[in-house]
């Protein structure tokens, strides 16, 4: 078992190489000259030369990207000049914020989820199910930043339940309570395709697992409903869950982008637009690569989950 | 071996898995088939039996072009087989064809009969679309089966049916050899005998050689000339069917007969001990039966045992230190 | 396309596609809302509608029903409606072509990386999973980094980031297909890689291929609304619903209209995508389309008709009296079992022989109510154990009785056993749901339960899960099962079948010691002749849905009487006698949504005459234990 984790995380290394390989090369075809974006469009040809050089852009892309990427691991990602300040500093910064935004969003899409998906297959074709899976149908039929506007319309401007923007109140905020008070809505926008998605899975997953036959033979042992339901189909369910719930990290992620632009949440993903709009290369590029990684630990955890709870797999 | 042998497979292995990895280490293989040595005269039936895992199966594939031997010859009529599937799979195709066991399955659910028989006279045999009408109705009527079932899908026939169907392709590319592989197992025993019923005939008629593959004792029995017995990857015992099931040299055909359910015979285990298959991927030294076997002494330990024949009976061989018979 | 794969001439009066998806009230919803969206679009340049582009600062903001404005005006004075509908048009394109982008590419990759297997695979997948290592929309704003904002850039960019989402579906569909036997029997027909790709193995995944169009278009949408959201997608002056909904956030407080129009169109359009889409997906998949796909409840559902008397017979421990059990599929009623009576004395063991399709399992699942349902159904009898009648008693009674009075050994012990909990666990279980022992006093009892049924190393071998162990060491572990709580009745359905001739021998004798053991009454389902002869007392057998003949084993193999029973015996080879000709039935079985009247056999049978086809025939006696449901019997030594 703990052998199999090594080799799950040894094979995650080659995915995080290729992963910089593409980043790089991604940010490489940008057109334009970083060095003219970064001197401005008056630099003088020695200016750009210089900054060239000191960039390294004037060496082959291969021994580039090396550089580049012993910068990485040494914890340079450069500077992005529309800030002035180090990458790695705002990245951090930024990621803080998106990872307790999604991340609250990702365990209450799992935990919704499973549970809508594990009730809508134990009542099929009664009311809950009904109900349960019209629900999930209009969360996934709806997109996050319409529904972001929705929310502060009703909640923050008719209601004034919830702040409509921001993760702190500008006077007089800052603890545990008012981050929290912060985070319903975006969190909440953000956990609603998510959830859809997990409860749509765990029912055909539980549906499906409901007909096998050592369901039939947990049955014909006399065990309760109740413990066949919760311990021998939702166990086996949640095999196929699992790594769908490590990609919807992966959406979590990325959906952050239009919730924390909707919400002015001061996360990567409001970053990363800005980023882009503003060409800020080494920014955007430093961003993409933190989100990336991130994602695959994401998926690396659910791998390993998936092995704890199914032996076959070891 | 008398006669002058049509299909000979000399010395062949198949290994899954196995090689090294990009670090050089050995990775765990499955030696499949282990130096399987065997001729095959032309019209006759040999019959190849075992249990599941026993290589049968693979062993078929390979004779087929399905499936390629890590070492080993096969020969027809003296070309060589493997180097022949690879040059020309079409050559190969039009004289040996395969049946296979799940009839159901080898049928392409979204292909109408007539597609699926006129696949191999176009492919195989370059009939032009007057000729293949022509064919197709002979083939039909070879299986039992009315035309009109031509333009229908394979989810509308029965088990014996599609496997009718299923002949009736291998015998659509004119083919010397018909490797069958366990061509009744997936069916009822009521159709099962139409089946065995419709092949019989159908070597007669077109002098047919087939290589029949099952795990039932009592239908090799009643279909084959030969029979060859498989243990473990290894041919433990071949011969003519009526020597091997009367006279069993191999102590493993003995327990298999001997645990075929039958009128007025025991419950009790035909064996002692608990012993079952070795692990594939750790293979013991030696007669890899040696765990199960009431004969057993050290020599079984030492090496795979050579292929002797019978006293009296130079075409049937078996590989054991201690055959049965012989004390 | 998608009506070209899904209806291929099927017989049997099957709705067809069209039928079965405008059935589903959701999906014809859906489809409706679609099509009027579409068809509105599609009309743009035709309506009375405003220049969209149109600018009137003196009526900018006006609110929905303004005069000339039905759906008021945005920031800039433009009409909402008439930009409502060129948006539409211009996202329902850049949806429907980065959908059909991606589909080709990715389905192309899918299939040759499924079809080729190997290196080919592995190096495409590897690519793939390096892409799909990003999340989705991370990427498609990179490669918007790239190319720079615009609303061309974004659909290249959102169908880029799906090929790989089709890929690896459509190879995983392909890679099952490539190993069926069908693909290697066209490869023997001599068909080239290119003529099996897309000639046998396409045909095959179409449907998977709509299937997941019709659930990625609404995320295309989606997604290219996104990135004209973030304003990188669609560039001004030209709109698309996602670059309205950002124009209309800026004004979000003073005048919503502007978002929320926009907003909710977007959400129409991908609701009606969605329900069309999930119709479509239940009328192409298969397993759904036969209601497979059903969640079988804890017990069979009993609506009797009949009843019949339950005065208790003290001799037999299981008595089943009239049992009938009907599968309702597609409105048919499929009779699979019809009126079946079985009497188990104690410690005795009786056969049910029949073919596939005979009702034995039926009828053997019937009894402690493990018949799925929906949609299966006892529909009439009934079952005493002990003289209490199963049919009629609380769910919880039964739950008490089931592994408890009555235990059930099952064919496949791979698929029967729990994969994800060591086989210890599932004794313990078993043990415990009917016991009152601690955990640890169960766990003894099942180390106990293990040795009995001769497992080496017990204590060792219940940390084990199931597909560490042997086919008969697993088969041992259910019989070690069925065996803890010291049942009265048996069941074992096939319990030897898919094991090999020296692993049921071993099964077989363990099974006949341990009832002689323990005085427990075997119902011992199964279609050999030879199993039966060895292991059971009295054997009855099956023909469509009706015992046809009973009595004690030997007598019934040496001299049955019932052209059935003796055609059966007649087709099957029997060791040691290789030259006994086989005569094989003529016909089939009638198919138990048809069941022709009188006896069933008739039409198969060589002495049956006009009485046997009409009216019903009575199980009739015969002396020394035996009946038989024939008007023409066989006399012992006839050949039928």
């Amino acid at each position: 078992m703990g052998l199999h984790v090594l080799k799950r995380l040894a094979a995650a290394i080659p995915v995080l190489i290729g992963l910089s390989v593409i980043v790089f090369l991604i940010m490489a075809m940008i057109p334009g000259d970083p060095a003219t974006a970064i001197l401005g469009a008056y630099a003088t040809p020695e200016n750009v030369a210089a900054l060239n050089r000191d960039l390294g852009l004037d060496q082959p892309p291969p021994r580039r990207y090396l550089i580049w990427l012993g910068n990485i691991l040494h914890g340079d990602l450069g500077r992005s000049y529309a800030l002035n300040r180090p990458v790695l500093d705002e990245v951090l910064e930024r990621f803080q914020a998106t990872l307790v935004l999604a991340g609250t969003a990702l365990v209450l899409a799992s935990l919704l989820g499973l549970l809508a998906g594990v009730v809508s297959a134990a009542r099929q074709f009664g009311w809950t199910d009904r109900a349960v899976t019209f629900a999930v149908l209009i969360g996934i039929s709806t997109p996050s930043f319409f529904l972001g506007l929705l929310l502060i319309l009703v909640f923050a401007v008719r209601l004034r339940w919830f702040p409509a923007s921001g993760m702190y109140a500008i006077y007089g905020g800052g603890d545990l309570k008012d981050l929290a008070w912060h985070l319903v809505l975006p969190a909440l926008t953000l956990a609603v395709v998510a959830t859809g998605v997990i409860a749509r899975l765990t029912r055909t997953a539980m549906l499906e697992v409901l007909r096998q036959d050592y369901i039939r033979t947990a049955r014909a042992k006399g065990l309760r409903e109740r413990r066949v339901i919760r311990v021998h189909a939702f166990r086996a369910a949640l095999v196929p869950v699992i790594p769908v719930i490590g990609i919807q990290a992966g959406f979590v992620l990325g959906g952050a982008v239009y919730v924390e632009t909707v919400f002015q949440w001061p996360g990567i993903g409001s970053m990363l637009v800005n980023a882009i709009a503003t060409r800020d290369i080494l920014l955007a590029q430093g961003g993409v690569l933190v989100v990336a990684a991130a994602y695959v630990l994401f998926n690396l955890a659910a791998d390993i989950a998936q092995t704890l709870i199914d032996p076959r797999l070891r | 071996m008398s006669g002058a042998a049509f299909l000979d497979i000399d010395r062949l292995e198949r290994v899954f898995g196995g090689g090294r990895t990009l670090f050089g280490r050995a990775r765990p293989g499955v030696h499949a088939v282990r130096e399987v040595t065997l001729d095959l005269r032309r019209g006759e039936t040999l019959g190849i039996v075992g249990e599941s895992g026993c290589g049968k199966s693979t062993l078929a594939r390979m004779i087929v072009g399905l499936d390629r031997p890590t070492a080993g010859r096969i020969t027809l009529d003296g070309r060589d087989l493997v180097a022949e599937a690879r040059r020309d799979p079409r050559a190969l195709a039009r004289r040996i064809q395969y049946v296979f066991q799940d009839p159901v399955a080898s049928l392409n659910p979204r292909r109408t009969i007539r597609a699926i028989l006129e696949a191999p006279l176009r492919h195989l045999r370059g009939l032009d679309g007057a000729a293949r009408g022509r064919r197709l109705a002979d083939l039909m009527e070879a299986v039992n089966l009315a035309p009109e079932h031509l333009d229908r899908y394979p989810h509308e026939f029965s088990g014996g049916q599609a496997q009718r169907i299923g002949i009736a392709r291998a015998l659509a590319a004119e083919p010397d050899l018909i490797v069958l592989d366990e061509p009744v197992s997936a069916l009822d025993v009521s159709v099962q005998a139409q089946v065995l019923n419709i092949l019989d005939g159908l070597r007669e008629r077109f002098g047919l050689t087939y290589v029949f593959i099952s795990h039932d004792l009592a239908v090799i029995e009643s279909v084959s000339d030969r029979v060859a017995v498989m243990y473990f990857g290894h041919l433990v015992e071949i011969g003519r069917v009526a020597d091997v099931f009367a006279r069993p040299r191999h102590p493993y055909t003995r327990l298999l007969l001997a645990s075929v359910p039958a009128p007025g015979r025991a419950v009790a285990p035909p064996e002692e001990g608990e012993a079952e298959l070795p692990d594939p991927y750790h293979p013991p030294p030696g007669c890899p039966f040696h765990a199960r076997c009431p004969r057993r002494s050290d020599i079984c330990l030492t090496a795979f045992p050579p292929r002797d024949s019978a006293p009296g009976r130079a075409d049937h061989l078996s590989a054991c230190y201690h055959p049965e018979g012989d004390d | 396309m998608a009506g070209a794969t899904a209806a291929p001439a099927r017989t049997g009066g099957r709705p067809g596609f069209w039928r079965l998806l405008l059935a589903n009230r959701l999906a014809a919803a859906g489809l409706l809302v679609l099509g009027l969206i579409v068809v509105a679009a599609l009309a743009a340049p035709l309506l009375p509608l405003p220049d969209p582009d149109l600018t009137a600062p003196a009526e900018r903001l006006a609110r929905p029903l303004a005069p000339g404005h039905p759906l008021g005006t945005d920031a800039l004075g433009r009409d909402i409606l008439s930009r409502l509908v060129w948006g539409t048009r211009v996202s329902l394109a850049v949806g429907l072509s980065a959908t059909l982008i991606a589909a080709v590419a990715g389905s192309l990759v899918g299939l040759v990386a499924g079809y080729a297997g190997g290196r080919v695979d592995g190096l495409l997948m590897r690519g793939v999973d390096m892409v799909m290592a990003f999340p989705y929309i991370l990427l498609a704003l990179a490669i918007v980094a790239v190319l720079g904002p615009g609303l061309l850039n974004a659909l290249y960019a959102i169908a880029l980031v799906n090929i790989p989402f089709f890929a690896r579906n459509i190879r995983g569909v392909t890679l099952g297909l490539a190993r069926r036997d069908f693909v290697a029997a066209a490869r023997l027909s001599g068909r080239s890689h290119a003529g099996i790709l897309f000639g046998e193995i396409l045909p095959n995944v179409m449907p998977v291929i709509v299937v997941t169009i019709s659930t990625t278009i609404g995320w295309m949408i989606l997604e290219t609304a996104g990135l004209s959201f973030l304003g990188l997608g669609a560039q001004p002056p030209r709109a698309d619903l996602g670059s309205m909904l950002g124009e209309g956030r800026a004004v979000l407080f003073t005048a919503p209209h502007v978002a929320m129009v926009p907003g909710l169109m977007i959400f129409a359009l991908v609701m009606g995508i969605n329900l069309a889409g999930d119709g479509l997906r239940d009328v192409l998949d298969p397993r759904l389309r036969s209601g497979a796909l059903t969640r079988p409840v804890a017990r069979t559902k009993v609506a009797r008709r009949r009843v019949p008397a339950l005065t208790p017979d003290p001799a037999a421990v299981l008595d089943v009296r009239g049992l009938e059990t009907e599968f309702e599929i597609g409105g048919e009623v499929h009779r699979a079992a019809g009126g079946v009576d079985l009497k188990l004395g104690r410690g005795e063991c009786l056969g049910l022989v029949g073919e596939s399709g005979s009702g034995k399992s039926v009828t053997a699942m019937s009894i402690m109510g493990l018949v799925p349902t929906p949609p299966g159904r006892i529909a009439g009898g009934a079952a005493l154990l002990d003289g209490e009648d199963l049919f009629g008693m609380p769910d919880e009674a039964i739950r008490r009785l089931r592994g408890a009075a009555v235990a059930h050994v099952f064919q496949d012990p791979l698929s029967t056993l729990h994969p994800l909990l060591t086989v210890g666990a599932q004794l313990v279980e078993a043990i415990r749901a009917h016991a009152p022992l601690t955990r640890r006093a169960a766990e003894a009892r099942a180390e106990e339960l293990l040795g009995l049924v001769r497992i080496p190393n017990p204590a060792e071998r219940a940390r084990a899960y199931p597909h560490e162990l042997s086919g008969g060491m697993r088969q041992r572990v259910c019989v070690a099962m069925a065996l803890a709580n010291d049942p009265e009745v048996m069941i074992a359905d096939e319990p030897t079948t898919a094991l090999d001739v020296t692993v049921q021998a071993r099964i077989l004798a363990l099974i006949e010691r341990l009832r002689r053991e323990r005085d427990a009454a075997v119902l011992f389902i199964t279609h050999d002749f030879g199993v039966v002869s060895t292991i059971c007392d009295r054997v009855a057998v099956m023909y469509a849905g009706r015992v046809v003949e009973e009595g004690p084993t030997r007598a019934i193999l040496e001299a049955p009487a019932h052209p059935y029973t003796a055609r059966l015996i007649a087709c099957v080879p029997v060791l040691g006698a290789p030259h006994r000709r086989l005569d094989a039935i003529p016909g089939r079985p009638p198919p138990a949504n048809r069941l022709p009247e009188g006896c069933a056999f008739a039409p198969r049978c060589p002495r049956a005459t006009a009485d046997c086809r009409a009216g019903e025939i009575a199980l009739g006696g015969r002396g020394g234990g035996r009946a038989v449901r024939c008007l023409h019997p066989l006399a012992p030594g006839e050949r039928a």
